[in-house]
């Protein structure tokens, strides 16, 4: 019996197994509260993952090397940096700024006539990283050593461990979605396990009058799989429309106001109410599965 | 058919001595056969072997030519459609009124009970309780429960009609027309073995049909003796 033959109605066999009030709105319940906390940990994923993209696309792949030295040493220390620089990895490439660059950066400050070569100015090294990055503390001290007039500035690096949280953030929303679906099949089987276990005489019954075990598994999997369909259904539903009331905060929106499904990331929680049945048929199945074969 | 080769059962552990052992037998397609025997002499034992729901400990068991030690689940499920069981205990579903409980076998083969309903209402009525269809089973008396267990084991029309103490909890009359219904089933064909102590039943039977009379006793079968 596959997934979809479980949700066929096949009035017979739901007749065979007695109704069962109790575990049955149990398990519609559970299913509910399941789906509606996947929707919201699903929510807080998704918006994680906005929030670290947003941020990373932001962020400027790129360094500066400021160098202040006595004249006669620039160049020398210039060399030595740059040296330093393409050894060290994170780097993609770096880049000592000409002249006229440097002017052209200057003169909205000092006006077009500015001589450049005749002032103590800082020589500028571009640097463009890898997508990795370098590690800036480890190249600070290697300069420190090698390149004493050397400052290094990294921009908006500070945001780089807030994307990383993000990022953790999403990996620990969808691990959630993950033991939700887990708990879910948990909660299913313990379920199954209880009804199979409490109509032992009428799967006795059934065996003396010829049915077969795929019959019987099937009668308890439909049931459950029907249940945990309309309670995940439920749940989504009302975590769905939860979330889209949620108050949004336009342009001064943070990550709170975030919290909702854009485009195509409605499909997911659309998701939910299937895979659960999915869930539901397979932990079904195998605890019929087992039990009936238990039982001679 | 059955066939039984020196088949032993036990229920206890491997090196006691079995409560069944030497059988031998083979119920052939319109034979008519009694068994009769002291009470825990292992009749009922010995038709939950005929059945497939007890696998022997020794021997061989052939149902329809399968053996049964080789025949997994599903196949036994299916060899039971082919011979009807009337319990001892008469096991129904209590949730489920009698005409549907009688229908069972119908619904767990996957037959569609409204092609059968004719089947179902005269069966009901012979077995007089067509006034009781919409009744639960825990409202019936036993006889009652007894008449729907046979309607139960006939629904589907089985080759073999295996019946432990069918009239165990009926009145004379009752037990007659039982009977006769029986008798009648083995003049279309059908192998019959009933279980009982009921002598005079057997005598009765026995002006009617031709049948074996056999005795369980000391775990070995024997033909009975003259006086049945
Ligand atoms: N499931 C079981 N486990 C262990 N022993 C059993 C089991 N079923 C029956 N017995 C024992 O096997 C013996 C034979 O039982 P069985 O029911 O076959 O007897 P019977 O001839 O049908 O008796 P009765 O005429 O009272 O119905 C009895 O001693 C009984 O206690
Ligand atoms: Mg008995």
């Amino acid at each position: 019996m596959n997934a979809l033959s479980a949700l066929r109605p096949d009035p017979g066999a739901d007749r065979v197994v007695p109704p069962s009030g109790f575990t049955a709105r149990l398990v519609v319940f559970t299913a509910a509260a399941m789906a509606f906390l996947a929707v919201f940990t699903l929510a807080l994923a998704l918006a994680a993952g906005r929030l670290a993209e947003e941020w990373d696309s932001a962020l400027a792949r790129s360094a500066t090397l400021r160098i202040s030295a006595p004249e006669e040493q620039m160049p020398e220390q210039t060399r030595t940096a740059l040296t330093l620089l393409q050894q060290t990895p994170g780097v993609e490439s770096a880049r000592a700024l000409r002249d006229e660059e440097q002017r052209a950066l200057l003169e909205p400050w000092f006006g077009p006539d500015l001589p450049v070569a005749d002032l103590p100015v800082p020589r500028l090294i571009e640097i463009e990283e890898t997508r990795d990055g370098f590690d800036p503390d480890g190249l600070r001290l290697r300069l420190q050593a090698e390149v004493p007039g050397a400052v290094l500035d990294t921009h908006d690096r500070w945001r780089r461990p807030l994307i990383e949280a993000a990022g953790r953030l999403r990996l620990l929303g969808w691990v959630a979605i993950a033991l939700i679906g887990a708990v879910t099949a948990a909660m299913v089987t313990l379920a199954a396990r209880a009804a199979l276990a409490a109509n032992a005489q009428v799967i006795a019954v059934l065996r003396l009058v010829g049915a077969t075990d795929a019959y019987i598994a099937g009668a308890f999997v439909r049931r459950f799989t029907l249940r945990t369909l309309t309670g995940a259904a439920v749940g989504t539903g009302l975590g769905a429309l939860a979330v889209a009331l949620l108050p949004s905060g336009g342009e001064a929106g943070g990550f709170l106001t975030d919290l909702r499904f854009a485009g195509w990331h409605w499909v997911l929680p659309v998701l939910f109410p299937p895979l659960a049945a999915l869930v539901a048929w397979a932990a079904t199945r195998s605890a019929a599965r087992r039990v009936l074969s238990g039982l001679s | 058919m059955i066939e039984l080769e020196n088949v032993a059962y036990g229920y206890g552990a491997k090196g006691d001595a079995p409560l069944l052992r030497d059988l031998s037998l083979t119920l052939a397609p319109g034979s008519f056969h009694f068994l009769t025997g002291p009470s825990g002499a292992g009749k009922t034992t010995f038709l939950k072997l005929c059945y497939g729901a007890l696998k022997p400990t020794q021997g061989q068991l052939r149902l329809f030519g399968d053996d049964v030690a080789a025949m997994p689940r599903d196949g036994i499920a299916l060899v039971r459609r082919r011979i009807g069981v009337v319990h001892q205990d008469c096991k129904f579903l209590d949730h489920l009124p009698v005409i549907d409980n009688i229908a069972l076998p119908l619904t767990v083969s996957g037959q569609v009970m409204e092609d059968q309903q004719g089947n179902l209402d005269d069966l009901l009525t012979w077995v007089g309780l067509g006034a009781r269809a919409h009744a639960f089973p825990p409202e019936l008396s036993g006889g009652e429960r007894q008449r729907a267990a046979l309607a139960r084991a006939l629904i589907l029309s089985p080759e073999v009609i295996l019946a432990d103490e069918p009239t165990g909890n009926v009145d004379w009359e009752m037990s007659q027309r039982l009977l006769h219904l029986l008798i009648a089933l083995n003049g279309m064909g059908k192998t019959v073995m009933i279980a009982t102590h009921d002598l005079m039943l057997i005598r009765a039977a026995k002006a009617q049909v031709q049948a074996r009379v056999l005795r369980l006793s000391g775990g070995v079968l024997q033909a009975a003796g003259a006086d049945l």
